[in-house]
């Protein structure tokens, strides 16, 4: 049944003879990676087979994560397939080799995932949008949330890569205690015993870490085997629905900071949840919230305005009057999300670990490069 | 910086070193047994890490798990020999990377058609977990001391057989002369096959081990196949005791790199500049490592082949 409805779907969008809007869709479906960019683009397809509009055309290819591959897609999809609309990356590096040269060809780009720091400020545009957060948001929130959990003495570590540095320094930013130590971490690092060695001796009262995919994984599990017991708190990207099982119960307990979650008690969330869950057979994650919000943007948009009118669509597409699945959103002047980012807790429902809103760490945030901005 | 730190962070090192053998050990013995050059040996400890978590998931059992992935990569291993490998010992170098280098996308596609594109959860069993307290009031995580036996065992199961078993004799005169042992009546793609699968196996038995504290995901094994060739190129290609000098180097230069350049820099430099520094060096140190023994002993530690 539920195949049957992707089917269909995915029919009805590929036939696409009175297709009047093209959308391509570059994001990663293969390697270490592909889970984020599988939730991404199943969450996109279910916002569009819920609106029943067949008169808009998707494009979906994969990336492999690797930036020479997206920008050689992203010609082709500029260039030979016309496309009005780009989104899809999940990755900064790949982004910024793909969305700078894309929107000055007149692309519309929403970005479902990646915000770097360079598109947020003296590199925003027009046609760049950024529908789910800039990428300090969350470590800012995690900061923040560390100030009211009376943490005074963190030990922070991210890989050594610009995404990495800009998480210590989005932590830093909101965090006003002392820091306990500070370490660059090798990306792609599998072991942490170095590490957790180093925060065991070094009496931090907390611990911040941001280490996306399987480096997270493996350090939650190294460290709930060392028996280290100081608090953690980080962004959700170590603690998403897609990786969470893989880490058990080594994060049970831990508090990451998000601007959504499944248990956000609205109508359009809950609805999202359980469709989502009915069509896949598994419960969404935060990257599949982003997906289905970026799709429906663009449906609010379209429903205004035809992207062959730039202005207009551009228009439409800043008044963000969608139902978005993490309530209140709207749009800053650089296109960024202003949002409510959330503590989420750890918990474990059933057999299944899942996240469980605690608290608000950051109220209607704002990303830090808006005033950077001049939109020409 | 106190001893127990350093003790600690030694020991760490020697754990990382011996499970990084168990990689060296097998892509050195098809190097130089057969002088093959398997890129996808990275996708045996893949294929281990994957049917260990699978068995774990049924059955529960950690031991099951470790058979199972011993097993899957043995089996993997004679598959992947007798179909396509058989057919590239006398090809050239580059069209064995060529090959390997396909093997490794069809293994990752492979994997994640069957378990998709999620990481699996394999965990350590609970009569291994948690940290146990060492003489001086030093706390450790018994699976990895546990991993520092097993891989010692390992080692030295494998010195005992190449140096006291016929099959160790036949390996080692293979390595010398291919055409004499033939010669000699030692069915030689029968020992190719039983290498290949010795060498599949201790990748697997690797790639089990060390899941249980990392995450089992596809293209797990991409960053060990590198450190791996760094320690057979230190060790010197095609010696089992080369490739476990080269393997604890690579772990204690690794492991006592990160930890302990960066305090190093801070002696001279300002905090920030000297961790951003420090770290980037440490990342580079296996590697200058590895210049450093080539300029001095270009056929590595205990090489022997010119």
């Amino acid at each position: 049944m539920k195949k049957l409805l992707l089917t269909t779907a995915l029919a009805a969008l590929a036939t696409g003879a009175q297709a009047e809007v093209k959308v391509g869709m570059i994001t990663t479906l293969s390697g270490g990676g592909a889970g984020l960019g599988l939730d991404v683009r199943d969450g996109f397809l279910l916002a569009l087979a819920q609106s029943g509009r067949d008169d808009i055309e998707l494009v979906v290819e994969d990336d492999q994560q690797k930036p020479d591959i997206a920008v050689q897609v992203a010609d082709k999809m500029i260039q030979s397939e016309r496309v009005d609309v780009m989104t899809g990356i999940i990755f900064s590096n790949l982004a910024m080799a793909v969305i700078p040269s894309a929107v000055n060809q007149g692309v519309v780009y929403l970005s479902p995932n990646a915000g770097p720091s360079q598109l947020a400020g003296r590199g925003c545009h027009p046609n760049y949008f950024n529908v789910a957060w800039q990428n300090d948001n969350l470590h800012e929130a995690a900061g923040a949330y560390a100030n009211t959990a009376g943490y005074s003495n963190s030990f922070i570590l991210a890989p050594n890569y610009p995404a990495g540095q800009d998480a210590l320094t989005g932590y830093k930013r909101m965090y006003e205690g002392e820091l306990a130590g500070e370490i660059y971490t090798q990306l792609g690092q599998t072991d942490y015993a170095a590490e957790i060695a180093q925060i065991r001796a070094s009496g931090a009262d907390s611990v911040f870490f941001f280490l996306p995919g399987g480096m997270g994984i493996s350090f939650l599990k190294q460290y709930a085997d060392s028996g280290v017991d100081i608090p953690v708190v980080g962004p959700a990207f170590s603690f998403d629905q897609g990786i969470l099982q893989a880490v058990g119960a080594a994060a049970l307990g831990v508090v990451n900071t998000a601007q959504w979650s499944k248990d956000i008690d609205i109508p359009v969330n809950q609805a999202f949840v359980e469709s989502f869950q009915a069509e896949f057979g598994r419960l969404p994650s935060l990257y599949a919230s982003q997906g289905f919000d970026t799709a429906n943007l663009l449906i609010s948009a379209l429903e205004k305005a035809d992207p062959s009118d730039n202005d207009a669509f551009r228009a439409a597409l800043r008044e963000a009057d969608f139902d978005s699945t993490r309530g209140e959103f709207r749009f800053g002047n650089n296109q960024h999300p202003i949002q409510t980012i959330y503590a989420r807790e750890v918990v474990q429902e059933g057999d299944v670990f899942t996240n469980r809103i605690i608290g608000v760490a950051l109220e209607d945030h704002a990303d830090a490069y808006a005033a950077e901005c001049q939109m020409p | 910086m106190s001893t127990i730190l350093i003790i600690e962070q030694v020991l760490n090192g020697l754990q990382s070193g011996v499970m990084l053998f168990l990689m060296a050990a097998g892509l050195t013995l098809i190097f130089g047994v057969m002088g093959l050059i398997n890129l996808a040996h990275g996708s045996l400890y893949m294929v281990g890490a994957f049917a260990a978590a699978a068995v774990a998931g049924v059955t529960g059992s950690f031991l099951l798990a470790v058979l199972a992935a011993l097993a899957a990569a043995a089996a993997a291993g004679v598959l992947v020999e007798t179909l396509v490998i058989r057919r590239l010992y006398a090809a050239d170098h580059l069209d064995q990377v060529l090959a390997t280098f396909a093997l490794i996308l069809i293994f990752s596609e492979g994997t994640r058609l069957i378990f998709g594109s999620f990481p699996l959860y394999l965990d350590i069993p609970s009569w291994l977990s948690g940290p146990v307290t060492l003489p001086g009031g030093i706390q450790y995580p018994l699976y990895r001391l546990a991993l520092i036996g097993v891989g010692l065992v390992v080692a030295m199961l494998l010195w005992a057989l190449i140096e006291r078993t016929r099959i160790g004799i036949q390996i080692r005169a293979g390595e010398n002369d291919r055409e004499m042992i033939a010669a000699l009546g030692v069915d030689i793609s029968k020992l190719y096959t039983l290498v290949f699968a010795l060498g599949a196996a201790l990748a697997g038995l690797a790639g089990a081990l060390v899941g249980a504290i990392q995450s089992v995901q596809v293209g797990m094994g991409e960053p060990v196949l590198i450190l791996a060739f760094v320690t057979i190129v230190i060790g010197g290609i095609g010696s089992i005791k080369g490739a476990f000098v080269g393997a604890i180097l690579v772990g204690l230069t690794q492991t006592l790199g990160s930890v302990f350049l960066p305090v190093l820099f801070r002696l001279f430099l300002d905090p920030a500049t000297a961790m951003s520094l420090g770290a980037s060096l440490a990342n580079m140190a296996v590697y200058i490592l590895m210049s450093l023994v080539l300029i001095f002993r270009p056929t590595g530690l205990m090489g022997a082949r010119a």
